[in-house]
């Protein structure tokens, strides 16, 4: 296949009007049950060469079906696409040898090797002699990975993974890269260079789809496409969607007191549509044609201001879906807690080696009685390790780890009852029902009788689960799952709270209202920590201890950390600057 | 593109294809399992594990009144390999052995045995039985009678008699002159392993493929389906054919089976049930997207239609019409038949052919079924 190719006058009109057209969708629709809802619905754009465009949405939105539409993967169940000018349904095999496609989990043979892999999808592309050289020497300077040839590709850590499975798609030079949800269990460095290899693709005339749910990704696209339940909320320049809130986005920062309450009171007013927590910041929306309510109406205190503040591309998308939800959690039958003193989960020196590998060296922290505790780190840096010594999964090599004054240790199941656990995917019994799974959590935390029968009410109350209670916990939208998995964790009434990556891949509705019920819990006096490489996530805590190969290289507030990394060139570091900057200057301290 | 690049281009992708399956086979511990340690497994228990064989059977032999005639006739009893025996002279004894299955029958010679012997009459013997295991039931008392009709022959002698009174019978098992059940099992055994190689496995590589989420990459590629589908077979047919010679190997060198027919034979018979079995495979993978699927339904389809209607376990010719019209359409049933005329007869072509063609119109039907259901897209 050469560069060249015949564009029939029955083919692609839109195509031949604008020649940096490469895709154009018309009328799309796509079902998968004849009965139900459509997964996509009447879509009608275009994707243009030379650029990236994000196929940005919740969870569930369509973006994956989407892609696998332009890929020639899926049949339309009506309307058609048109790739390069070829049809998707009569000519796959055409769109197939002009398109790189990367699927979800980078679709690579993990009991492969680097090299083998490439070698393989080098010879299903047919990039064969001198061309493959020369291909292969390329990408392996571009994505870093020569030194890892020979590794299993199985045995890659997840950015690593990403890069191998960007280069397979990439090897013939594809005129269309479809990239599904390449930034998901990625942390921030591997992505920030993956957005770098993808820039540099976009200058060689290639057009980029990138999907995400990541609405701060949105932001480095020169056009999106915002999918909501199968339909499209908005095409075009993310700047401009981003200017429809121009004015409506404040700060309120300073001496702000307890913030917490601050956005809870944010929040009830009428005219605040968003709020969210920003470090020591809270960050709140107003709606269109309304002003800002007074400093003594939100509820701040003497000390704070309350500043004009640049938005956001995900401040934009939260007032087009018309704001977050305002469901207000009832834990009232929870006791206040006054105890701020105690120290109700204390790390002390975790070592963790695996054979001759460490990966929790000499790991210290304390978290104070309803403070949220964030482990952020890149993938790989040890945080799992350090989250599963704390929750006792794991065995220390030295050190100890206090839950609630016990060492987790000594006293393994004493210690546990004190702690509630959230996994990151949830760990719900898909088969059974919103019921079943909390009469079995119940009855795994120990709990029978009257007891067993208040806990469940208590919950169903709090997360207002009763209209699903019949529902399988598998087919439950995913806000309902993530407030199930909530409840599980919380019915037998820790005082602690262990959370791993909770809200990853999750849109930012749901994320919002996640939150506002762990702030909830946080307020009435539950301790909560939490694994993450995803900044909004570590923009809800109050200290954040960042692991990087196994060593804990900074500890203190976000602001602290951004103070660190603060320079003349990057006076306001955000989060994720502080991150990939700290993580610099250690690896700069090594050599 | 010409023609020729096309073409050229197609043998490479199937070739990387070729490749890579055969890599991962080879790293894979599972599939070296499913190749090489299950069918040692497999046959080590159906080859010395099964047996329809009865030696050492535990009898009670009950004497009412002891006589040099009942002490011989429990001599030649115990002489034979075929029972352990315990005597007494009140049944009564035996009745709870029997009950709990100590014993696996009783024979009681009356108290006037010896009496009646000397006269002529028929003496009584009564032979009781555990019914609850019929095959053993039936073992006994067939092994009594005949005992019990080369005693009396024996006797006859002795006493220099003739007894042209008995009408003797000569059974000669031809085949198989000593009767072992192995000889017949293990080339059952084969069939059952091939099958598991063939249908499961292949299975379990196009399933994983799906569940990992690697299908989609491929498919996305220029990569049809035929490519695809050559992809899997060949490395899972090498990897049955290494199954199969160690099976042969096995069979041979392990168990003693004859080899009567030709070895050119045996390869090419057990290549052409190896297709079928892949095919099966593969039809089952057009549906199971997990592996979990996958194995179910392969042990559903593959396994115990295998186990059940090949005849090497059960007869087919004893089982109601419905499930006899049922095992025309089990290949394990053909493959057995002609492998164990290969093994214990020779190469019978009246056998073979019918069976080697009622296998390939299968292999045929099974690939066509395959390829028209082999999806190129995911929905």
């Amino acid at each position: 296949m050469t560069a060249t190719w015949h564009v029939s006058a029955s083919q692609g009109l839109a195509a031949m009007a604008d020649p940096t057209t490469l895709v154009t969708i018309d009328a799309l629709t796509k079902s998968f049950r004849t009965d139900g809802l459509p997964a996509l619905s009447e879509l009608t754009t275009s994707i243009k060469a030379g650029q990236v465009t994000g196929l940005v949405g919740p969870d569930g939105a369509g973006k994956t079906t989407l892609m696998r539409l332009m890929a020639g993967l899926m049949l339309p169940s009506a309307g058609r696409i048109e790739v390069c000018g070829f049809d998707t349904v009569t000519e796959a095999a055409a769109v197939h040898e002009v398109i790189g496609y990367m699927p979800q989990r980078f679709g690579l043979y993990e009991d492969l090797s680097v090299i083998e892999n490439l070698t393989l999808y080098a010879d299903l592309r047919g990039v064969v002699g001198q061309q493959r050289a020369e291909t292969f020497d390329k990408l392996l300077v571009f994505t870093d990975l020569e030194r890892f040839q020979p590794r299993l590709a199985g045995a890659l850590s997840g950015g690593m993974k990403q890069k191998l499975g960007l280069a397979c798609a990439m090897l013939k030079s594809p005129r269309l890269l479809l990239l599904d949800e390449p930034s998901v269990g990625v942390d921030p460095i591997s992505r920030r260079e993956l957005w770098k290899m993808v820039y540099t693709l976009i200058g060689e005339g290639v057009g980029v789809v990138w999907s995400t749910a990541y609405l701060d990704e949105a932001e480095n696209c020169a056009e999106v496409i915002v999918l909501n339940e199968a339909r499209a909320l908005f095409q075009g320049d993310p700047k401009v969607m981003t200017a429809s809130v121009v004015g409506r986005v404040f700060q309120v920062r300073g001496a702000i007191g307890d913030k917490r309450a601050l956005l809870v009171a944010a929040l009830k007013r009428p005219e605040v549509i968003d709020g969210v927590m920003q470090g020591a910041t809270v960050r709140l929306v107003i709606g269109n044609d309304q002003t800002l309510p007074s400093k003594a109406d939100l509820g701040a205190v003497e000390g704070s201001e309350v500043v004009s503040a640049t938005p956001r591309f995900e401040d934009a998308f939260v007032a087009m879906l018309g704001g977050q939800p305002k469901r207000r959690l009832l834990l009232e039958t929870r006791p206040q807690s006054t105890d701020n003193q105690s120290l109700p989960v204390t790390a002390k020196s975790l070592t963790k080696c695996f054979g001759s590998f460490t990966a929790a060296d000499n790991i210290s922290f304390d978290i104070k009685r309803g403070e949220i505790f964030g482990l952020l780190g890149p993938n790989g840096a040890g945080k799992s390790t350090v989250f599963k010594m704390m929750c006792g999964l794991l065995r220390l090599t030295s050190g100890s780890a206090l839950v609630d004054g016990l060492d987790l240790m000594k006293s393994p199941s004493a210690a546990r009852a004190r702690l509630g656990y959230m996994a990151q995917k949830f760990s719900l019994y898909g088969d059974l029902s919103v019921s079943q799974n909390l009469d079995f959590f119940a009855g795994a935390y120990g709990l029978s009788g009257q007891k067993k029968r208040d806990a469940i009410k208590r919950v169903v109350a709090a997360f207002d689960l009763a209209s699903q209670l019949q529902v399988n916990a598998g087919g439950l939208p995913l806000g309902f799952k993530q407030r199930l998995a909530l409840s599980c964790a919380i019915m037998h009434e820790p005082p602690v709270l262990f959370l791993d990556e909770p809200t990853s891949g999750v849109d930012p509705l749901t994320r919002r209202e996640f939150w506002s019920f762990i702030n909830a819990m946080v307020a009435r006096g539950i301790t909560v920590m939490v694994t993450t490489h995803f900044m909004d996530e570590a923009e809800y805590c109050d200290r954040v201890a960042l692991i990087y190969r196994g060593k804990n290289i900074a500890i203190g507030t976000p602001e602290e950390l951004q103070n660190m990394v603060r320079t003349a060139e990057l006076p306001h570091p955000t989060l994720e600057d502080a991150f990939i900057g700290l993580v610099h200057q250690h690896d700069g301290a090594l050599t | 593109m010409s023609t020729q690049g096309r073409a050229g281009a197609r043998w490479r992708r199937i070739r990387a294809l070729v490749i890579k399956e055969a890599r991962q086979l080879i790293r894979d511990p599972s599939s070296l399992v499913v190749g090489f340690v299950l069918p040692v497994l497999l046959l080590l228990l159906f080859g010395f594990g099964i047996s329809f064989d009865a030696t050492r059977v535990k009898v009670g032999l009950v004497i009412e009144a002891p006589s040099p005639d009942t002490a011989w006739f429990f001599a030649s009893l115990s002489n034979t390999p075929f029972f352990e025996v315990h005597q007494t002279t009140d049944r009564r004894v035996f009745y709870d052995d029997l009950a709990a299955g100590r014993l696996n029958g009783l024979i009681a010679l009356s108290g006037d045995f010896t009496e009646r012997l000397a006269r002529g009459d028929s003496a009584g013997v009564q032979v009781i039985t555990d019914g609850s295991d019929p095959n053993t039931a039936n073992l006994i008392s067939g092994y009594v009678l005949g005992a019990w009709n080369s005693w009396i022959q024996q006797r006859a002698l002795t006493a220099g008699q003739t007894t042209a009174a008995f009408i003797t019978i000569e059974p000669r098992f031809w085949y198989n002159p000593e009767l072992e059940s192995r000889r017949f099992l293990v080339p059952g055994s084969i069939a059952l392993i091939l099958m598991m190689i063939g249908a499961l496995l292949t299975a379990l590589v196009v399933s994983r493929e799906w569940e990992r989420g690697t299908i989609e990459a491929l498919l996305a590629t220029p990569v049809g389906t035929v490519e695809f589908i050559i992809g899997k077979l060949v490395p899972n047919f090498l990897l049955g054919l290494c199954a199969m010679a160690v099976c042969i190997l096995a069979a041979l060198f392990v168990f003693h089976i004859p080899l009567r027919g030709s070895l050119i034979a045996l390869i090419a018979f057990t290549s052409v049930f190896l297709i079928v079995a892949l095919g099966i495979g593969l039809l089952i993978s057009t549906v199971a997207r997990t592996q979990f699927l996958a194995s179910q339904i392969a042990l559903l389809l593959a396994f115990l239609p295998g186990l059940y209607f090949s005849g090497f376990l059960f007869e087919v010719a004893s089982m109601p019409a419905a499930l006899r019209a049922f095992s025309a359409i089990v290949p394990a049933k053909y493959f057995v038949r002609g492998l164990q005329t290969i093994f214990l007869v020779g190469d019978v072509a009246s056998v073979l052919v019918p069976c080697t063609l009622a296998l390939l119109a299968m292999g045929a039907i099974l690939f066509a079924l395959t390829a028209r259901n082999t999806r190129q897209r995911l929905d």
